[in-house]
């Protein structure tokens, strides 16, 4: 029984062969046009249609439009319910209700929609009484229309490529970051015997280091942003940016490493895989109902509070916002940005942001795995004594639902406390973060080496 | 990297007005700051000039908008000493009760302004919901929000109504448990402690030397509060502790407001409780002769005026000290020897209202 609702290469695969049939029914008809004529198909058209429909081509689409499916779900839908959740959230926390924008906002629907008797109440309604979910529609539309402006003596070349290295160096992370056992890009399937019975499980052994890697480029994007704008914020900003990210690169890396050593593997499948197993166990002691989860581990609880915090460092919210500090340097490193480009550099955070509380999700808090029935009744027939489990809800939703609320903290924390200085953030980060996982990484193999490790 | 001057301002998001603070910093260390104000001058003390005595009110009250009450407050003292008349006992409370709630809406103000200084939003928020209880008193007596236009010559322009004490009463009460919440936000927090304790520190001789006053004067450790020390209208009667903190940083300068805050919430107590019956105002003789000075604690500081009439019905000269005025142009002393983040801490900390400042 597979918990995992979205099988995307499947689900892509399909498409690609519904889309290259779909590209083949000219070559097709051409064909039989041919046929007809000469009474016999030319060679090329044959060809074409062997090409159309061979497997390499078909897995390259399927990947293509996994790519696709994966940048529309992680970079526009989570992305517009991440800030979605923040405008709302720390709006509340600021007494008042925020962004409030609906359907019924839109005159015309209400106009026209808003006449058909029962199903047009929501289009009826006063305007700016809804959920506000549209409002970040809105603003990117915004963006998307308004003038992109260089400034004058702007490094051009540089000025333009550096939103689009920290875009696309961000959206690389959900190449491996998976969302479930069946929604990943990067990995492959690896037959294992799991209950007596051989499934294929997925493994991606680098998955892991894949994403940290990626998540260290964008502070060169940065650098390069704040530099070839020509402006005193900016280069401030960026510097800072730089320093920031950099310093605290470190302790985020030392303590997935803290994780590597505990559990042996950089594989977020196997990482996953293991959290799920029950009963939690901690040297002698277990607990049936308990999880594996490590940041249940006493062993693991500084890496995963250093890691949570240099995860709110690595996406620049609110304590740690110095970079774009917009009480001193404006807007920072996006001052001269405008239109898109300030929406692709506005929206790294944010997918920042998603990645790391995603890597948190998968490092500590167990990943996808949810509650599950354990019933009789194996799938293999042999053995009908044995159990297996049936998840209640699919797996996407547990990692969608962990995300979100490791997000919720960020802007939780993030909206009640003001931002410290770069001096203070850089001591926090070299004199406090970078021992403190060295530590993490001593406590992860004392407790491979005592305590088994899992 | 080398040194290079940076503007902050004339529209930055640090200033709060239209000034323009130029720092010359070394990497991320400040070793100059050189604030250039103007941006915003107006001629107040000329466009007095030709209007008449009691007509001036409605231009002090502009002098500095978040504060408007204070400052006619001090303009109608110097008139009244200039004319030789005095507001009858109803009116001096009355002036006083509006003094402090002006002066409560004031320092919220500051506070709200304070907090996305230093990068917490929330604060803005939180302390403007508080102001709006403050603003609804000064409606209820004045009618107005802001430009309360209500000092007069002589008094003030309308009795407080019918009840007003109860529900005042019940504000103050309300506003009392709500700072604590403000308390948590900022003081309590070890970050915001991490931004001001130590930040923009200005010795009292020095403080003294740039004529700086009220809350930051009181912060460097000078007990110099203008309502203890040479006090007018009702001050005398009530009794407060003018508050003083030895360190001189800006968490002094921010905790001396918070706490001046209690302060007024307890003179608004004491001065609804002895609120005399009789007139509110008195009739000042249209056309006077002599000179006026008075000094008064506004929200920000020493505020004074100096008028001068020449036996015309408006005034001949009028002279207008800012507390602002002196106290930006100490900024560079708190400036140097801190990073640009502290640039927000400081300024913040002064409480900066442009309006006054360049008159």
């Amino acid at each position: 029984m597979t918990g995992h609702l979205i099988d995307l290469y499947a689900w892509s695969y399909a498409l690609a062969n519904f889309v290259l049939w779909l590209t083949a029914l000219p070559v097709q008809g051409i064909a039989a046009i041919a046929n007809v004529a000469t009474g016999s198909v030319p060679d090329p058209l044959t060809g074409t249609l062997v090409f159309l429909d061979s497997e390499p081509l078909t897995a390259f689409v399927a990947v293509i439009i996994e790519i696709n499916i994966m940048l529309v779900w992680a970079a526009a839908l989570n992305l517009f319910t991440l800030m979605w959740i923040e405008r709302k959230l720390y709006s509340r926390l600021q007494d008042r209700r925020g962004i409030m924008i609906g359907l019924g906002s839109f005159d015309f629907l209400a106009a026209t929609l808003g006449r058909i008797p029962l199903l047009g109440r929501p289009f009826r309604r006063p305007s700016h009484l809804g959920t506000g979910y549209l409002q970040n529609l809105a603003d990117g539309i915004k963006l998307i229309q308004k003038e992109v402006i260089t400034p004058a003596r702007a490094d051009k070349w540089m000025f333009h490529a550096a939103p689009v290295i920290i875009a696309v160096s961000t959206l690389m992370a959900f190449v491996a970051l998976p969302w479930s056992e069946g929604m990943w890009i990067m990995g492959s399937y690896e037959t294992r015997i799991v209950g007596g019975v051989s499934t294929p499980v997925p493994v991606n052994p680098w998955g892991i280091l894949f994403i940290l890697a990626v998540f260290s480029i964008a502070p060169l994007g940065i650098l390069i942003a704040g530099w070839a704008s020509n402006n005193k914020y900016t280069l401030i900003g960026g510097m800072r940016a730089a320093a920031q990210l950099m310093s605290y690169e470190i302790p985020l890396a030392l303590c997935v490493i803290a994780v590597v050593v505990f559990s042996g593997t950089l594989d977020p499948f196997e990482l996953v895989r293991r959290q799920s197993e029950r009963p939690f166990t901690f040297g002698q002691w277990t607990i049936p109902w308990l999880p594996n989860w490590y940041v249940l581990n006493p062993l693991m609880w500084i890496a995963f509070i250093v890691f949570f915090i240099s995860v709110i460092a690595e996406s620049e919210r609110i304590p740690f916002d110095i970079p774009e500090a917009e009480a001193e340097l404006v807007e920072g490193w996006t001052t001269e940005y405008s239109g898109m480009r300030f929406g692709l550099v506005f929206a790294f955070k944010w997918l920042r942001a998603l990645v790391g509380a995603g890597l948190i999700s998968i490092l500590f808090l167990g990943g996808w795995s949810g509650p599950t029935f354990v019933t009789l009744g194996a799938p293999n027939l042999a053995d009908i004594t044995a159990t297996y489990s049936i998840p209640i809800l699919p797996q996407e939703f547990w990692f969608v639902l962990r995300v979100y609320i490791i997000f919720v903290v960020f802007v939780w924390i993030g909206w009640s406390v003001p931002r410290i200085r770069i001096d203070q953030i850089l001591n926090i980060g070299w004199k406090r973060l970078v021992p403190l996982s060295l530590l993490a990484i001593l406590l992860g193999a004392g407790a491979r080496a005592w305590l088994g490790g899992f | 990297m080398a040194e290079m001057w940076i503007n902050m301002g004339p529209q930055h998001p640090m200033t709060h007005g239209l000034w323009n603070l130029r720092i010359k910093v070394d990497g991320e260390t400040i070793v100059d700051a050189e604030p250039e104000i103007g941006y915003l001058h107006r001629g107040y003390e000329k466009i007095m000039e030709v209007r008449e005595f009691q007509k001036n009110v409605v231009l002090t009250d502009r002098l500095c908008y978040v504060s408007s009450i204070t400052w006619s407050h001090c303009y109608c003292l110097a008139c009244e000493e200039m004319m030789g008349i005095e507001a009858p006992p109803r009116g001096q409370y009355l002036r006083v009760l509006t003094n402090e709630l002006q002066r409560i809406a004031s320092h919220l103000m500051w506070l709200a302004a304070y907090g996305p200084d230093l990068g917490l939003l929330t604060a803005l928020l939180w302390a403007l919901r508080e102001r709006e209880l403050f603003l609804d008193l000064l409606q209820l007596i004045t009618g107005a929000r802001m430009n309360q236009n209500y000092p007069r010559i002589g008094g003030v322009r309308n009795d407080m109504p019918h009840d007003f004490d109860k529900y005042c009463l019940k504000v103050i009460a309300h506003f009392r448990k709500k700072l604590k919440d403000h308390e948590q936000v900022f003081e309590q927090s070890k970050l915001f402690q991490m931004r001001t304790v130590g930040v923009g520190r200005l010795s009292r001789a020095d403080a003294m030397d740039w004529g700086v006053t009220g809350p930051n004067l009181r912060a460097c450790g000078a007990n110099v509060d203008l309502r203890a020390m040479d006090p007018y209208d009702a001050y005398p009667d009530l009794s407060f502790e003018p508050i003083v903190r030895t360190e001189g940083d800006s968490y002094a300068r921010y905790k001396v407001r918070m706490e001046e805050m209690k302060v007024s919430c307890d003179l608004i107590e004491q001065a609804l409780a002895k609120m005399p019956e009789g007139p509110y105002r008195s009739k000042p003789p249209r056309r006077a002769e002599g000179e006026g000075f008075r000094r008064t604690e506004d929200s920000r500081g020493e505020a004074l005026f100096y008028v001068i009439g020449d036996g015309d019905d408006r005034p001949y000269r009028v002279k207008i000290r800012s507390p602002v005025y002196s106290s930006i142009f100490a900024a560079p002393l708190m400036m140097r020897g801190n990073k640009v983040a502290d640039v927000v801490a400081i300024m913040g900390s002064i409480d900066v209202c442009v309006g006054e400042m360049d008159k």
